[in-house]
């Protein structure tokens, strides 16, 4: 599927444990490319991932505003927060729990799930409820994982 | 924002266990089970996982439920809090139909 976000974008980029290379480095990517289009972007996750993220990004010309994951959920369950547009990142069971949450919770949102890892297909057959989904094997080479989002999104192939 | 690591729980399904063997499993083995949207706060934790959640409550003071940390997965864990029980009896969305446990 290919459809151009609308702009500007309030977006939720939601990580799950970091111990997949390219979900840190594919944030990163999302982040830089809602950025330029002057999205305001939130990244939340557990505090390991978004201490990954800090000090990959020490000046914060990428990533400006990270929360945790436990109080974002919060935040939003007591309506403080919302998005037009959430991105979960997802190669286990329990960030497919994490994104069926905030699905129920912001159902008025553009909602795509990125499920990789070594097994991605058997955690996409999981998924029963709306959503858009980019699935792909990919855990330390990110480039067939960047294309499909690039895809999604609407950004150019030709986009470093 | 609580830790359910500071409470005294019981696991009663280990890491790894689905949200559907989670469900079933209290729906089969739980005399009042009550049915929660996630999100839904417990123990000063919300509840993740994929909806309709399960809780079971036995001798009127345990609750069972599915937790999740992300990391590692969910279980199914009991814990004993009267006042929690009572909360889910007036809040909780939907009650199973009394009847025989499966």
């Amino acid at each position: 599927m290919t459809d151009p976000l609308p702009s500007p974008e309030k977006a939720i980029i939601v990580l799950g444990c970091p111990e997949v290379p390219v979900q840190q480095a594919l944030a990163l990517y999302i982040a830089s490319g809602l950025r330029d289009r002057e999205d305001d972007v939130l990244v939340t996750g557990n505090p390991s991932v978004l201490g990954l993220l800090k000090v990959s990004d020490p000046k914060s010309v990428y990533i400006t505003k990270t929360l945790v994951l436990e109080t974002c959920i919060g935040e939003i369950v007591e309506k403080k927060r919302d998005c037009t547009l959430c991105i979960v990142f997802a190669h286990n069971d329990a960030a497919i729990a994490y994104a069926a949450t905030l699905r129920h919770l912001l159902p008025e949102s553009r909602f795509i799930v990125v499920v990789f890892g070594k097994d991605p297909e058997p955690l996409a057959a999981e998924i029963n409820f709306p959503c858009e989904t980019i699935t792909e094997k990919a855990v330390h080479n990110p480039a067939q994982l960047k294309a499909k989002i690039n895809k999604v999104l609407g950004w150019a192939v030709s986009r470093v | 924002m609580g830790c359910i690591e500071s409470l005294k729980y019981e696991k009663i399904l280990p890491l790894g266990a689905s949200f559907k063997e989670c469900r079933e499993y209290v729906e089969k083995n739980y005399p009042e089970v009550w049915y929660v949207e996630p999100g839904y706060k417990l123990f000063d934790e919300y509840i993740i996982g994929l909806p309709p959640i399960a809780l079971g409550i036995e001798e009127g003071t345990k609750i069972t439920f599915p937790y999740t940390k992300p990391c590692h997965g969910t279980y199914l864990l009991r814990i004993e809090g009267q006042e929690e029980v009572e909360h889910v009896r007036k809040t909780a969305k939907t009650k199973k139909p009394a009847g025989k446990i499966r």
